[in-house]
């Protein structure tokens, strides 16, 4: 590249650049880039954009395309990028004149980066891109079809606070928009206020701190039976920023059936899509919290505030009965679980986490506490295996003075682990803590609750092939291997101490730990096990 | 599940039919009828889309459709406030016997003969949903050999036009 201002860094995969690119803009809430040639390299982006747009992360994708006058005849490395992105962009352009660039450029910045974040691509031809043009940069965007609602509606803030008020068995529901608004010192302010309990879902974990006493930790599918139940048993969602997905209500019917709902989203779209709404506000989150604590503190000094003792006695009781837990296994393997929630106590809350997706994406969001926004990475909603190395990257990249741990599955590291040699090359220090139980370990799980053991296809052989070290070594990183609870926290400190090249750890895991609780899939949350065959009680007439 | 009309303006851009349509496909829904032409306003054209889905998917539906950064704004148009027409092209078997009573029926639709051939007429016909399709069942025992039907354009009764607001951005940055 010619220019000194722009930082460029050369992937093995356009998929590698996508996730890099959302893993800077998850960690740093600036927009990331990432660019691809035409055909075939714009079709491998379209995994990350995605995936950038279920979990709203802004990234602009630029993508190269064959000649204006070459557009429809099948040309060599011809992609209709423009209309294959089309429903999973927030926005896309086909650029074919030199002088649209600039605008187009202008325009996609600022549709990623406002109103619900999410990924904008541009394809350019390759006569636009080699004619010669004036550049003029555009002083201001005009999109009269694009006007996102930020400010909160009045009355309905008024509202809100009202019913928070009178509640009596409230909750805050806590989604990904609050960590996208940067509002966690907002939602802290109004949690404090109010002593209403908090849940964080798998996207918003960080948005509130997991050693403060009013989290009641992740709801969902493989959430605490104390957020389940504190969603389940609630009168009021005060939801921020979430949208009521499946692996957070499981069977949608009997989500949280006495509970009034407040939905604060800045996507008027995803109010009353799942769950009919009592109090819809569209608004920036964090402007809508800004509004509501002087609301409520109105109604506090008006004398109105229902009692939460009750709630709190309920809520500590699940909290004490049914914390999250693991089984040792007894044959002298090493536990997965415990393997991460040594890393989370040794690294501490001030690094970032990027984990793919399965068994280790739920152990690393339970059992390492996140105390910090845009510290905590994931593929949540599209559920992208092969996430983590490449977003781990984007991240170290961007924010280059904290530590950025990977925390990968034997599986989803093949998919993507060739940027090592990105991160090798180009001094970007990520540090991969490989939970390696030579499986697909969810579909396993799966397999051995709900299908009989019968273990179709699952089995990577991944404690045999290939040797994780060797691959570490090839690429120029340290590799090192863990394979019993003595050595796992020497293990994890040498990498800490290891800060000019990547690490690849691979902790060789017991490969039939399975993650509870569980929620199975189509059934209601109140059906929620924490242990194999073990259903927590709920009835606790105290209150 | 009830029939709804939709009026949208959108920007007049390329791609920006494969846009809405797409989203229908992808969202689960069904397009009765779409019709897409020019307004007043150049650069801006306007689809008329019929639907048929309850109301909690139609104001999903709308709230879809307005993200699309092509369109400018959605107007739901009801058949009390609005006046929706389709247009119906229709060959029709008439040889020398049975014309007059078809010229008969054409004439009783207010519809007309736009091209005669010795053993078939093609009529047109405007009107609503429910009179084309009134005029094609008392059609029918002649001998219908083709049809061909346009979507539903709709506007809206009174002075005021859907876009008289949406269509200056300024006012929308107010």
């Amino acid at each position: 590249m010619d220019s000194k201002s722009v930082r460029h860094i050369l992937v093995r995969h356009e998929q590698g650049a996508g996730h890099a690119a959302e893993g800077y803009a998850a960690a740093t809430g600036r927009v990331g880039v990432c660019m691809a040639t035409s055909g075939p390299g714009a079709t491998n982006l379209v995994t990350p954009i995605a995936d950038a747009h279920m979990d709203s992360v802004p990234i602009v994708a630029i993508t190269g395309q064959v000649g204006s006058s070459s557009i429809g005849t099948d040309a060599f490395q011809e992609a209709d990028i423009r209309g294959i992105t089309m429903p999973i962009t927030k926005h896309n352009y086909l650029v074919t004149r030199a002088e649209d660039i600039p605008g187009a450029i202008k325009e996609a910045f600022h549709i990623a980066s406002t109103g619900r974040p999410g990924p904008v691509l541009v394809d350019i031809t390759k006569d636009a891109l080699q004619s010669k043009t004036e550049f003029q940069w555009p002083t201001n965007v005009d999109l009269p079809g694009y006007k996102p609602t930020t400010k909160p509606h009045g009355r309905q803030i008024k509202e809100a606070a009202r019913l928070i008020v009178e509640s009596h068995r409230p909750v805050f529901y806590v989604g990904g928009g609050v960590i996208r608004s940067r509002a966690a010192a907002e939602l802290r302010q109004l949690a404090e206020l109010t002593g209403i309990p908090v849940v964080t879902t798998l996207m918003a974990r960080g948005a509130f701190p997991d050693s403060h006493p009013q989290h009641m930790g992740m709801p969902g599918m493989h959430g605490s039976v104390g957020a389940v139940g504190a969603l389940q048993q609630s009168d009021l969602l005060i939801t921020l920023g979430a949208r009521f997905d499946d692996r957070v209500t499981g069977k949608l019917d009997s989500f949280a059936p006495r509970a009034k709902v407040i939905h604060i989203d800045i996507d008027p779209a995803e109010i009353g899509k799942n769950r009919e709404v009592d109090i819809p506000i569209v608004s920036d989150v964090r402007e809508a919290l800004l509004q509501l604590v002087p609301a409520v503190t109105a109604e506090f000094d008006a004398g109105r505030r229902a009692d939460l003792t009750g709630w709190w006695r309920t809520l500590n009781h699940w909290r004490e009965t049914y914390p999250l837990g693991y089984e040792t296994p007894n044959d002298g393997t090493l536990s997965p679980q415990y393997v991460i929630e040594r890393l989370g106590k040794i690294v501490g809350p001030d690094a970032i986490y990027a984990s793919g997706v399965g068994q280790h994406q739920m152990w690393a969001a339970q059992f390492i506490g996140y105390e910090k926004p845009n510290t905590w990475l994931n593929s949540g909603g599209l559920g992208t295996m092969g996430y983590s190395v490449p977003a781990a990257m984007g991240a170290k990249v961007g924010m280059p003075d904290k530590t950025v741990w990977a925390i990968d599955g034997d599986g989803c590291f093949q998919m993507t682990n060739q940027e090592l040699a990105t991160c090798t090359i180009n001094n970007i220090p990520i540090k991969v803590a490989l939970i390696n139980n030579s499986s697909l370990g969810m579909v396993r799980q799966w397999q051995s609750l709900f299908y009989n053991e019968r273990y179709s296809n699952t089995d990577l052989h991944s404690h045999s092939f290939p040797d994780f070290v060797k691959l570490a070594d090839a690429y120029g990183a340290l590799g090192l291997r863990c394979d019993n609870a003595a050595d796992v926290d020497a293990t994890i400190e040498k990498a800490m101490g290891t800060n000019d090249v990547p690490v690849v750890v691979d902790f060789r895991v017991h490969r039939d730990a399975m993650v509870w609780p569980m929620v199975a899939a189509g059934t209601s949350n109140d059906e929620i096990k924490f242990a194999r065959d073990l259903a927590p009680k709920w009835d606790r007439g105290d209150d | 599940m009830a029939r709804h009309t939709l009026s949208v303006l959108v920007q007049d851009q390329p791609g920006v039919l494969a846009r809405i349509s797409a989203l229908f496909s992808r969202r689960g829904y069904n397009i009765e009828s779409l019709a897409v032409g020019v307004t007043e306003t150049p650069g801006v054209s306007r689809m008329t889309i019929v639907v048929e889905v309850d109301q909690i998917a139609l104001e999903q539906i709308t709230k879809q459709l307005n993200k699309l950064i092509n369109v400018l704004k959605i107007v739901e148009l009801d058949d009390e406030t609005a006046i929706a027409r389709e247009l119906m092209l229709i060959k029709v078997r008439a040889d020398v016997n049975a014309r007059s009573a078809v010229l008969q029926i054409v004439e009783l639709f207010r519809a007309k003969v736009v091209d005669v051939g010795t053993d078939a007429v093609t009529v047109e016909a405007t009107g609503s949903h429910d009179k084309l399709e009134a005029l094609l069942e008392v059609l029918a025992p002649h001998g219908i050999k083709e049809i061909v039907q346009s979507g539903v354009v709709a506007l809206g009764r009174g002075g005021r036009g859907i876009g008289d607001r949406a269509l200056r951005s300024a006012d929308k940055n107010a």
